[in-house]
């Protein structure tokens, strides 16, 4: 069955706390490669069916109305995978 | 005069809205999420809790329950609506309230007696204070900071809808120290700190006269209570 993923992220300009928190962790782990972290959200939706132009509308509305919040967050992506 | 409070699965300060509204003078209503029935009431407060377990964002859920559709209805129709904790971020969640939240600064859960100054007493909760009045309320939230973007901090700065902003603490990073927020009109006003818990003697916050003594929330209830006796 083909999924339909969706990919959030916090604002880039907002602060990411849980990012944040992660990026703390590393330090103290030694791993000074990285400089930042930040956490979004992955949606993975199950279609019964066929994946057409009508319901890939219908998931780029519902990933902007529902899956994010556009006052903290962007849509980054939706995919599918068959 | 009737006030409803709306109970969404997780909703867990509803019963004591509903006795806030008792002690100001009203008769509490109680409304379910899931009807498409506001029973007559004259004025709404969508409470503190964790509705669908803050799942996805906190109050985006329940922000499109079936009741939703009426709330946002009546609250454009100029019915006076309050969001308290929960409710205030449903109702930013529904944009019947500029700006959104995240989750606390210091991602800790906070709870505190908190200060803050009251902006705007013009609202329809809010016209029983005095401007600039200082109130103590209790505050418990993770998801309590409040962030919008630069422009429309600067409306609504700009336009008195900032009606709320914390003193001394600022308990989870808030811009502007923003702790509560109207539209434009001024019937619709959320807050993260919790008014219905600072209405009764001997459970309120503690205040130099004595401990548990502070009522500091009541006016909110008695300002709806008298922007609708006004109308």
């Amino acid at each position: 069955m083909p999924t339909i993923v969706v990919e959030v992220m916090p604002k880039a300009e907002l602060l990411d706390p849980q990012g944040k928190a992660v990026a703390g962790a590393l330090a103290r782990l030694g791993k000074n490669e990285f400089s930042a972290v930040r956490i979004g959200k992955r949606f993975e939706l199950t279609v019964d069916g066929e994946v057409d132009a009508a319901l890939l509308a219908q998931v780029d509305e519902l990933a902007a109305d529902l899956f994010s919040n556009s006052v903290i967050e962007d849509v980054v992506s939706v995919t599918v995978n068959d | 005069m009737k006030i409803g409070v709306i109970t969404f699965p997780g909703s867990l300060d509803d019963r004591d809205a509903q006795r806030a509204v008792r002690l100001a003078g009203a008769t509490p209503v109680a409304l379910w999420h899931g009807d498409h029935d506001l029973q007559g009431v004259d004025a709404i407060v969508l409470p503190g809790g964790f509705s669908y377990g803050d799942y996805l964002r906190a109050g985006a859920i329940a922000s499109h329950s079936p009741i939703m559709a009426e709330v946002i209805d009546a609250a454009s129709k100029g019915m006076p609506v309050l969001g308290i904790c929960n409710g205030f971020q449903m109702l930013a969640e529904a944009r019947l309230l500029p700006g959104a939240h995240t989750r606390n600064g210091h991602q800790q859960f906070i709870c505190r007696d908190q200060k803050m100054r009251v902006e705007n007493a013009s609202t329809d909760w809010t016209n029983g204070y005095a401007e600039g009045q200082e109130i103590v309320i209790p505050l418990k939230n993770a998801d309590g900071r409040f962030v919008a973007d630069a422009e429309t901090i600067t409306r609504i700065e700009g336009n008195g809808q900032v009606v709320f902003r914390y003193l001394d603490v600022n308990p989870n990073a808030s811009i502007n120290d923003i702790a509560g927020v109207a539209n434009e009109r001024g019937n619709v006003v959320g807050l993260m700190p919790h008014p219905e818990h600072a209405t009764e003697l001997g459970f309120g916050p503690d205040t130099a006269d004595a401990m548990r003594s502070g009522t500091d929330g009541l006016a909110f209830f008695t300002s709806a209570i008298a922007a609708l006796t006004r109308v």
